[in-house]
């Protein structure tokens, strides 16, 4: 690729990383205000597992909200990590992006994990 | 070249962008662990119960009172931000800095109080 | 009031110091007449720019008590600590060729670079091209069109500082006039000059431009319509 080409390749990607950013934001909107309620609801009279087991072991929607939101967190999460890495850290772009891509991986792996966990407790 | 300090930054818009960051970066470093928390379920309820009763510690509680302020914060930041990006003009939308302030502030009173009441 | 002003003035280049001046205090001084004062009658060797001294040129831009300001506009009074102090020095992000005097030139090669220059087709034998002043397009160029290039946004954008190729808001700022002007001919052109890595997605809504603007134009204004537009096209293919 020459040089003209490079840049407008990488151009598109920047512009596509901005639109990603902001769709898994709006996602998360909803999620995030969904979770407050929850967890304001949640933690009246103490926390159990029990609980929160009772809420969502075997309950597709909660499995399908969490899910949710764990897929958008992988998204939004590791795009506002890599800005923080290359102004703050003052690393490279590829860096930034490499850095940020296996925090998306350990967000979707361990996320969804948790999902399974919480809907299967371990049945 | 010269660089600026907080002389340049000290206005509402600023504050609103280092809030929206430091709580992004606080909320996005927190996630692993609260995943990896909850994946103790796998255990069945036993796993997630020995967690949740080490979670009763009053430092553990008041970390999770800041978690919930930060995550209402950085949402309406990020709700502003959104307005500034997609909607309509209406300058920088300081009137939302401090609203969100507000939202940020009920929302984890109100968590305090649903964890004290 | 008191009758002197402790002033402290950038000497040197990027590497210099700060050098105190006593000035008589005035009514309705100025911060440029301030350092005026001082190059007339106590330094002659203190090297600063004006030109217009009424607020129309930004010639007269400098870091006045840690921000960005036209000196001739800016009133001591609004701006002398309770202990008469006041410290002046050069705008913040550029190349410092001595004392108060900045080297631009980054600055307006960032303009060019982001297309911000207007290319037309039509010639002087062709009929005036007619633009509805009332229409969205318009309305968003005029918002943004009062620019005269100060540096005052520049100076006063952290992302400008931690993105050294960041084209910066005043120059992005012109390219969204000239995207919105529907005689230009090179609209891709300039998308793609202003997507990228130095482009309109690494601003961060900080605000400190639309702050500090003496002309009050909202560059974050202008950059998030960059960032619509650029997202636009590069989704439909287009850029």
């Amino acid at each position: 690729m020459n040089g003209a080409s490079a840049s407008h390749a990488l151009g598109v990607a920047q512009a596509r990383r901005w639109y990603w950013q902001r769709i898994s934001a709006m996602v998360l909107a909803l999620c995030v205000l969904g979770h407050l309620a929850v967890m304001i609801y949640a933690v009246r009279g103490g926390l159990t597992g029990a609980e929160i087991l009772g809420r969502t072991q075997g309950h597709w929607g909660f499995a399908l909200f969490y899910g949710t939101f764990v897929l958008a967190c992988s998204v939004h999460v590791p795009l506002g990590l890599a800005s923080i890495a290359r102004e703050w850290l003052g690393m490279g772009e590829t860096a930034a992006l490499w850095l940020a891509r296996a925090f998306g991986v350990l967000l979707l792996v361990s996320g969804l994990r948790a999902v399974v966990a919480v809907f299967t407790a371990g049945l | 070249m010269r660089r600026n300090d907080i002389r340049a930054h000290n206005h509402p818009a600023w504050w609103a962008y280092l809030v929206h960051r430091l709580s992004g970066l606080a909320l996005g470093l927190f996630l692993p662990l609260h995943f990896w928390a909850l994946g103790r379920a796998l255990q069945g309820e036993p796993g997630l119960e020995t967690f949740l009763r080490f979670a009763d510690h009053p430092l553990v509680k008041f970390a999770e009172w800041t978690l919930v302020l930060l995550l209402a914060l950085h949402l309406a930041g990020g709700l502003r931000l959104l307005l500034i990006e997609f909607g309509p003009w209406n300058g920088l939308r300081k009137n939302w800095i401090a609203a969100g302030a507000g939202f940020g502030l009920a929302t984890s009173l109100a968590f305090a109080l649903a964890l004290l009441g | 009031m008191s009758t002197t002003l402790d002033v402290s003035i950038w000497r040197g280049r990027d590497d210099g110091r700060f050098v105190h001046y006593e000035v008589p205090r005035r009514d309705s001084q100025t911060v440029l007449d301030v350092v005026t004062h001082v190059q007339r009658q106590l330094d002659p060797t203190l090297s600063y720019r004006f030109a217009c001294r009424v607020g129309m040129c930004g010639s007269c831009a400098m870091t006045v008590n840690g921000q960005a300001r036209w000196t001739c506009r800016t009133h001591v009074s609004k701006v002398v600590g309770s202990d008469g102090r006041l410290e002046v020095a050069p705008l913040a992000h550029l190349p410092v060729i001595k004392d108060l005097a900045t080297d631009m030139s980054g600055f307006f090669d960032k303009w060019a670079r982001a297309q911000g220059q207007f290319s037309g087709s039509r010639t002087r034998h062709d009929e005036f091209a007619r633009v509805q002043p009332a229409s969205a397009e318009r309305q968003a160029a005029d918002a943004g069109i009062e620019c005269i290039g100060c540096a005052v946004c520049y100076a006063s954008c952290d992302v400008v500082a931690q993105r050294p190729d960041y084209l910066g808001p005043a120059a992005l700022n012109r390219a969204w006039t000239l995207v919105n002007d529907e005689r230009d001919t090179r609209q891709t052109e300039r998308l793609r000059a202003v997507a990228g890595d130095a482009g309109c997605h690494a601003c961060h809504t900080q605000g400190s431009c639309t702050e500090r603007c003496p002309k009050q134009i909202s560059p974050t204004q202008s950059i998030a319509g960059l960032k619509r537009t650029v997202a636009r096209a590069a989704i439909r293919g287009k850029l």
